[in-house]
């Protein structure tokens, strides 16, 4: 173990798994509990377009697919307000378009992309110290709004009717929801890159729905998937000829698997007591 | 008596489609009344008119002495249950967090809500509900989940109470309890309440005042009267025969 700190580019790689997954594993809660898993794989998606302009371009790729990302999810969550049209059908075009503006873009362009593989499948270990910075930058903005609007936040998820009745404004704290899963999925790109990403900010939440039926377990369990998905996957891929990205992906996948296993068994366990029952 | 809601000739429309046409009606502090009419009559945007939420056209709505459109700074003084299929039935939600979220608004963001456990906990006890405070909501069957949701539109201490569909989904000794818990808070507290119902057996069986509408008012009055009035058929479209055989012509139950 201690051979794997005598590498720079591991120490990089364990501090952006420990940092992204706990981002995606907080972002994922709320993910599942307002069912938008879709727009997670659709904003990864689309936010190939915008990656896609920065290769070209000679812009950072991240900077852009972040715009991108951000402007999809918000885009969607305004116009299916506005206009009255499902987020879904919104995010199925927008997912679309925005693969297929990636694609034109790239095909179109005589050049070499050394990190076009990188970005579609993931390239955890070659996160630089400019990237962990801008890691640490998202994760701040996005915690510091989840933690201050964490019990609207909440009561958006369960009834928007009855949040807009009782005099919230739902309508930017659940923007502001869209545009830090956007920003969340931007940097988790590359520890699994854009096809794989949707995996980290559903997965997560997904398992700690299954197990809990109190919100703060369901969060802990979250944040304990995603972290032992994130780095077990990063340590597997360290010792078996594995690549990061996938890893960490499949690692995550069994974890839910065994959740969905264990479910029966967990009747009488702290996940699933009517703690304090009384009646 | 006071009076709490105050509505003249309104007109609301939806995406410039017309909704509601020529509704009046008020509604006075410690009444009951029943909105019905058929699927799509306009019940629900309604009530979401009273609560400010869908703008009106045309014609005057005073709520709670304001006019409608100023409404939203007394929004803690309505309270709103909305139809049950718009909440998720299996969040992981204890029952005093249910109630909890219905104590939120734009005032409390950033902010220690004071004696929110306390307020919680005597809105249960309304209810009957305060044993089963820290149960999980969706273990919960319709029926107590119905009167959770309930506590959780009275922990602001509201002067009136929309309800849109509270008996929807329960069978009918829920539905029993439940209107007979509505009758004791409107006796108990004087809460001026609205209920949506497309059951016209269940509402006028208990309210003061019923109101019919689909898409425009086609009554309003005693539910002795209302039942027994030809017009019925028309908001209905269709006959209602099947009324005579369950409710007298006064309204009372045979």
């Amino acid at each position: 173990m201690s051979e794997i700190l005598a590498y720079g580019f591991m120490i990089r790689a364990i501090a952006a798994a420990v940092l992204v997954g706990t981002l995606c594993s907080v972002l994922s809660f709320f993910v599942v509990l307002k069912r938008l898993s879709f727009l997670g794989a659709g904003i990864s998606h689309t936010a190939l377009g915008g990656i896609a302009i920065g290769l070209v371009t000679g812009l950072n790729p991240l900077l852009t697919g972040s715009i991108f990302a951000v402007g999809t999810a918000v885009t969607a969550g305004y116009i299916s307000r506005v206009g009255k049209v499902s987020e879904d059908t919104v995010i199925g075009i927008f997912y679309a378009a925005g693969m297929a503006l990636g694609i034109a873009l790239i095909s179109g362009f005589k050049g070499y992309y050394p990190d076009l593989f990188s970005l579609l499948f993931g390239n955890i270990l070659a996160v630089s110290s400019r990237d962990l910075y801008l890691i640490i930058t998202v994760m701040v903005a996005v915690l510091l709004f989840v933690g201050l609007f964490f019990r609207e936040l909440l009561a958006i998820c369960f009834d928007e009717e009855m949040a807009v009745a009782g005099g919230l404004p739902v309508n930017f704290i659940y923007l502001g929801l869209l545009a830090s899963i956007g920003l969340t999925i931007m940097v988790a790109v590359q520890l699994v890159g854009v096809v794989l990403v949707a995996a980290l900010v559903v997965i997560p939440g997904a398992t700690g729905y299954r197990l809990c039926s109190n919100y703060r377990q369901m969060m802990a369990v979250a944040l304990v998937t995603g972290l032992t998905g994130s780095l077990g996957g990063l340590l597997l891929s360290y010792y078996y000829p594995l690549p990061p990205g996938a890893a960490i992906v499949l690692l995550m996948t069994a974890l839910y698997i065994i959740a969905l296993a264990l479910k029966p068994f967990l009747k009488s366990s702290p996940f699933n007591t009517r703690e304090g029952r009384d009646d | 008596m006071d009076q709490v809601i105050s509505c003249r000739t309104v007109d609301v429309s939806i995406n410039g489609r017309p909704v509601l046409e020529q509704i009046t009606f008020s509604v006075e502090t410690g009444q009951l009344v029943g909105i019905i009419g058929p699927n799509g009559a306009g019940k629900t945007t309604l009530l979401r008119a009273i609560l400010g939420l869908v703008p009106i056209d045309r014609g005057s709505m005073l709520v709670l002495g304001l006019p409608v459109a100023q409404v939203t700074s007394r929004r803690g003084k309505i309270g709103y249950m909305p139809q049950r299929q718009l909440f998720e039935k299996h969040f992981p939600f204890s029952v005093a967090d249910v109630v909890h979220s219905g104590l939120l608004n734009r005032s409390t963001i950033f902010k220690r809500i004071e004696k929110a456990d306390q307020r919680v906990m005597e809105a249960l006890a309304l209810v009957g509900m305060e044993n089963f405070a820290r149960r999980p909501f969706k273990d919960l069957s319709g029926g107590e989940q119905q009167r959770v949701l309930l506590a959780r539109s009275l922990v602001r201490n509201p002067e009136l109470l929309l309800l849109d569909e509270p008996n929807a989904g329960l069978d009918f000794p829920a539905q029993q309890k439940f209107l007979d818990l509505l009758q004791t808070l409107r006796n108990e507290r004087k809460l001026a309440i609205i209920l949506v119902s497309h059951d016209l057996l269940s509402a006028a069986s208990f309210v003061d005042l019923l109101i019919c509408i689909n898409r425009v008012m086609h009554l309003h009055g005693h539910p002795g009267e209302v039942l027994k009035s030809a017009t019925l058929k028309d908001a209905y479209r269709c006959q209602y025969d099947f009324l005579s055989n369950s409710i007298g012509l006064d309204g009372e139950k045979k």
